[in-house]
């Protein structure tokens, strides 16, 4: 199986101020893959895949994106962030717009794709992630688990070939985190590449290829599903997993 | 290294691109001309030894007109022989306001009630005299003094006025809860200058003829309900603020009204507005100097009458240049103070 | 309403605990009327000063040094009041437009990167801001413009604007065949609404943008000027002129702004500026960076995302004080008594008053004025905020 490697992080070194937040990360990431990111907080998680899409800026090492390195030098970056769709903790619906507006802002201004066939767009993704009826609703007017879907259709109008989602499920209240977690599920089945920082253990085993766990800012342990979780080598790997499962 | 370090320093953060070096530039620009004149001017060629005008023979900035008018600028036509009385006054009520940093909870509430209600007598004797010192009727009060004076007379009784406007604005019963708003917004929707006006002027016709009332204290009424208005509006922010539980809370301990918003209410709401009622305060002090168009001699009247004598013409840039320095030293500490209260009393709350 | 609780609060009202202090209030209230009333009728009395609005049609018999329009002292009371009532409103008018472009300007260099740029505005706001008004306006009219060039020696801007220590002179433009320049601009404002239609169907349906900025003032500009042709409109420049009378000189002629309105203006537009800059740089500050980050995340560069997120949900959050803001400004412009600028406080509860005595019916008919001025510009912000509120369940 030759996939494709579309992300690449080698030896990748952070630091807000003094406080080193990643410490010599290493990373590959290849086509179709599905990966969860754990970890306690302040482990650097967030931060990880933010640097993946340049909304943080590492100092030192490399990252490569569909080929395209990722530095201060890189002109077009926004052009590679189409490429790749973030999902927040927080939604960040656009309160202002209504949420197919939400969904075709993006599209008709950054590809210059025409309005009409935006909005067609945006109706099938939310057609997918099951709230077509909400398309002229404001965000708030939606439940959390409402906007949540809304924000990943809102991603995925962009066509992107990864999405990474930082915690999507951490701000909802119980009974909405089946309905968010039944939408990714049915991405990662469609084939899409997918990070996500989570602690949802019961959704890992049903859709991760590889669990990665994070500790200090240092990638701890990095295994196969199957093999994570049955075989964990790391004492700390150990002290988690026993702490939320 | 050092050098080196600034230099990498300025590339990156000033002139990063054409856009931001033109902005760098012209602020440089507007930096270099303002700043070493003025510097020059107020410190390094100014004169501030001497008693006259001949005294003054650099380009620099005339001090010696301040000194030389240093009392009529603080204390106006105040008898020279007494203003240990007017400094008495206020050293009490700087030591009042420093003492209650070190107490606890329980005695800030007297120092609040004796500030409130005690200390003004006090200051109304000493200020104005009786038992035996010499009588200095409100006309002669002047200067600073008296801009502190009704300011601090503002503050004083614009708070309690407020906060029962502000409660009255709240209340469930109509003729509290309309009165309230009419007597807020009127007030809130005409200048300070008509207030004066009618203080000074219309309202003595409002009154029987024998009975009179000094015109500084009229003044001083008018800006204290004038203010009171403001207040209400910061003080109602903080009261919607409160999350309904703390009502219930109070009420199903067997509180009444009164005891409810005395101990429960009030001192939550204040707290979380204690910027809001620092800016009143602030805008109150900036105000006040208003006062000299109605004939009042604060200190801007002093120094209008000062520069327009004909001995001392021409001095007009430093008799305001001191005002400004007073009062931008005043409004920035107590900016500062209320931005270190407002912090306090957040951490507190977490 | 419900029926049911009407009742309650009817009832409520009239339990004895309730109904006795408001009795009170309303009563003291009544009283106080009463007691001030009569007061007044018998000082009025003692003083031979009649009470009424009559004087209002009476001959003022004085002037006023700038006036929007036609008068002087043979001129009615009531007249007096409109050419006050106008350059409160002229000051007002063009303080707001002034204070607000400085305010935008310093509020968004107060987030700018330039570190000097960021530092330079914050001195400047904290300056300004701690200053009272009063001394600021003293400050421009006493010290500024009186140090402005003496008349024979005045500062000629651009062979257009005239400097010097009597004050700001520009020519005044005399049209004639006036009319068709404003249908032009009809014209104009008709086809820019075209416009507008036209390039968002376009947008919808293909994706281009038209731009329709720069379209408009195009189209702003183009016909008037042709209409202008066409209806042979002239235009003369009446510039001030020198003249020498005894040894004085004066410019006489085009269009003067005396240093009382320059002062107040000044003193306006910075001050209040200073508070609009707070009020912008507080609303852009309170996008949370989780909204800028979603639109990085969707590909939007800087400026697109400060277009289409952050600007439209700042503006919800600066334009409520900003309004209050120009409220302010109208009140203060009422400092004008300190300097002699005739706006309504120093023409009217000033010099007005001091002529007829009646205190009375010019302090209330100037209250009066502010307070319907200060209700309008209410009512406007709050069906404004209503209009943009963000929808809810």
């Amino acid at each position: 199986m030759n996939k494709q490697k579309v992300i690449e992080l080698l030896k990748v070194n952070k630091w807000y101020d003094d406080f080193h937040v990643l410490k010599d990360i290493d990373l590959s990431v290849y086509q179709g893959e599905k990966i969860i990111v754990c970890g306690p907080s302040g482990s650097g998680k967030s931060t990880l895949i933010r640097c993946i899409n340049r909304l943080e800026e590492h100092q030192e090492g490399l990252v490569k994106v569909h080929d395209h390195v990722l530095d201060h030098k890189t002109k077009n970056i926004e052009k590679i962030r189409g490429d790749v769709g973030m999902v927040f903790q927080q939604f960040n619906l656009f309160p202002h717009l209504s949420i197919i507006d939400n969904c075709t802002l993006s599209p008709s201004w950054v590809r210059k794709m025409a309005k009409k066939d935006a909005e067609e767009l945006a109706m099938q993704y939310l057609t997918k992630v099951k709230i077509a009826d909400q398309a002229l609703k404001f965000p708030g007017q939606l439940s959390g688990g409402q906007q949540q879907r809304a924000a990943i259709a809102r991603a995925l109008c962009m066509e992107p070939k990864i999405m990474l989602f930082d915690e999507p499920t951490s701000a909802l209240d119980p009974e909405m985190i089946k309905e968010v977690l039944d939408v990714m599920t049915d991405l990662a089945k469609a084939g899409m590449t997918m990070i996500v920082v989570s602690h949802e253990m019961a959704f890992a085993k049903e859709v991760a290829d590889r669990v990665i766990f994070m500790d200090e800012g240092r990638i701890v342990e990095e295994k196969p599903t199957q093999e994570f979780f049955s075989n964990p080598e790391n004492e700390r790997t150990k002290l988690f997993l026993s702490q939320i499962l | 290294m050092n050098i080196k370090h600034t230099f990498y320093w300025c590339k990156k953060n000033l002139f990063s691109n054409w856009y931001n070096s033109i902005i760098s530039i012209f602020c440089i620009y507007l930096i270099i001309i303002t700043i070493p004149p003025f510097v020059d001017w107020v410190f390094l060629s100014a004169t501030f030894e001497g008693k006259l005008k001949t005294d003054c023979k650099t380009s620099g900035a005339c001090w010696v007109f301040v000194r030389v008018w240093f009392e009529k600028f603080m204390y106006g036509f105040y008898p020279v022989e007494n203003i240990w009385r007017i400094n008495l006054s206020f050293l009490i009520l700087i030591l009042t306001i420093g003492t209650s940093f070190f107490v606890r909870e329980k005695f800030k509430l007297y120092i609040l009630f004796f500030l409130i209600f005690i200390f003004p007598i006090i200051a109304y004797i000493l200020i104005r005299g009786s038992f035996g010192m010499e009588i200095v009727e409100s006309r002669e009060w002047g200067g600073l003094a008296l801009t502190f004076i009704l300011a601090i007379f503002g503050i004083l009784v614009s708070f309690p006025l407020g906060v029962l406007l502000a409660l009255g604005r709240r209340s469930e019963l109509p003729v509290f809860k309309y009165f309230s708003i009419c007597f807020i917004e009127f007030w809130r929707g005409i200048p300070l200058i008509t207030v004066l006006f009618a203080a000074a002027v219309m309202f003595p016709l409002l009154l029987p003829a024998d009975f009179f009332v000094d015109k500084t204290l009229r003044i001083a009424i008018g800006i204290a309900i004038f203010e009171s208005a403001y207040i209400a509006e910061v003080v109602r922010g903080g009261l919607q603020s409160l999350p309904k539980g703390q009502y219930d809370a109070a009420r199903s301990l067997g509180m009444g009204y009164w005891k409810m918003n005395f101990f429960i209410i009030l001192p939550q709401a204040i707290k979380t507005v204690i910027p809001g009622i620092a800016n009143t305060f602030i805008a109150l002090l900036k105000d006040t100097p208003l006062i000299v168009l109605v004939g009042m001699a604060e200190i801007l009247g002093m120094i209008n009458l000062a520069k327009a004598n004909p001995y001392w013409l021409g001095m007009a840039v430093e008799g305001y240049v001191f005002a400004a320095a007073i009062f931008w030293v005043a409004s920035f500490f107590l900016s500062s103070y209320s931005q270190k209260l407002e912090k306090k009393f957040s951490t507190e709350k977490k | 309403m419900k029926l049911i609780d009407l009742k309650n609060s009817f009832n409520k009202n009239f339990q004895l605990g309730n109904f006795i202090p408001q009795f009170l209030l309303l009563f003291c209230f009544v009283l106080l009327i009463f007691y001030f009333t009569k007061n007044a009728q018998v000082n009025l009395l003692a003083r031979n000063i009649t009470s009424g609005f009559d004087f209002l049609k009476t001959n003022s018999g004085f002037d006023v040094q700038f006036s929007l329009i036609a008068y002087d002292g043979s001129y009615s009371f009531g007249r007096a009041y409109l050419v006050g009532l106008l350059n409160t409103l002229l000051v007002s008018f063009f303080g707001i437009i002034f204070a607000t472009i400085l305010g935008f300007v310093i509020g968004i260099s107060r987030l700018s990167e330039n570190l000097l740029l960021s530092k330079l505005s914050q001195f400047y706001v904290e300056l300004f801001r701690n200053l009272p008004l009063i001394l600021q306006i003293f400050f421009w009219y006493f010290v500024v413009l009186r140090n402005l060039p003496s008349t024979e020696k005045s500062l000629i801007l651009l062979d257009f604007l005239i400097i010097n220590v009597q004050g700001f002179y520009f020519p005044k433009f005399i049209f004639s065949n006036f009319e068709f320049i404003i249908y032009g601009v009809a014209f104009s404002i008709l086809t820019i609404f075209m416009l507008i239609y036209y390039s968002n169907k376009l947008f919808y349906n293909s994706g281009k943008r038209l731009p329709v900025f720069k379209l408009s003032i195009f189209l702003l500009i183009l016909f008037p000027v042709i209409l202008s042709f066409l209806g042979n409109v002239g235009l003369k420049f009446e510039q001030a002129k020198l003249i020498q009378n005894f040894g004085i000189f004066n410019y006489v002629g085009g269009v003067k702004l005396v240093p009382e309105f320059l002062a107040l203006l000044f003193a306006l537009s910075l001050y209040t500026s200073t508070f609009i800059a707070e009020n912008v740089r507080a609303g852009i500050l309170s996008i949370s960076k989780g909204q800028k980050e979603a639109a990085k995340s969707l590909g939007f560069n800087n400026s697109l995302s400060l277009k289409l997120i952050v600007i439209p949900q700042a503006l919800r959050v600066i334009i409520p004080p900003t309004t209050n803001q120009y409220l302010n400004l109208v009140k203060n412009s009422s400092f004008a008594a300190g300097i002699g600028y005739p706006d309504l406080t120093s023409v009217f509860a000033g010099t007005s008053l001091s002529q007829t005595g009646k205190a009375i019916e010019i302090i209330f008919i100037v209250m009066m004025t502010y307070l319907s001025i200060s209700l309008f510009i209410s009512l406007i912000l709050n069906w404004y905020n209503k209009k943009i509120a963000f929808i809810s369940k």
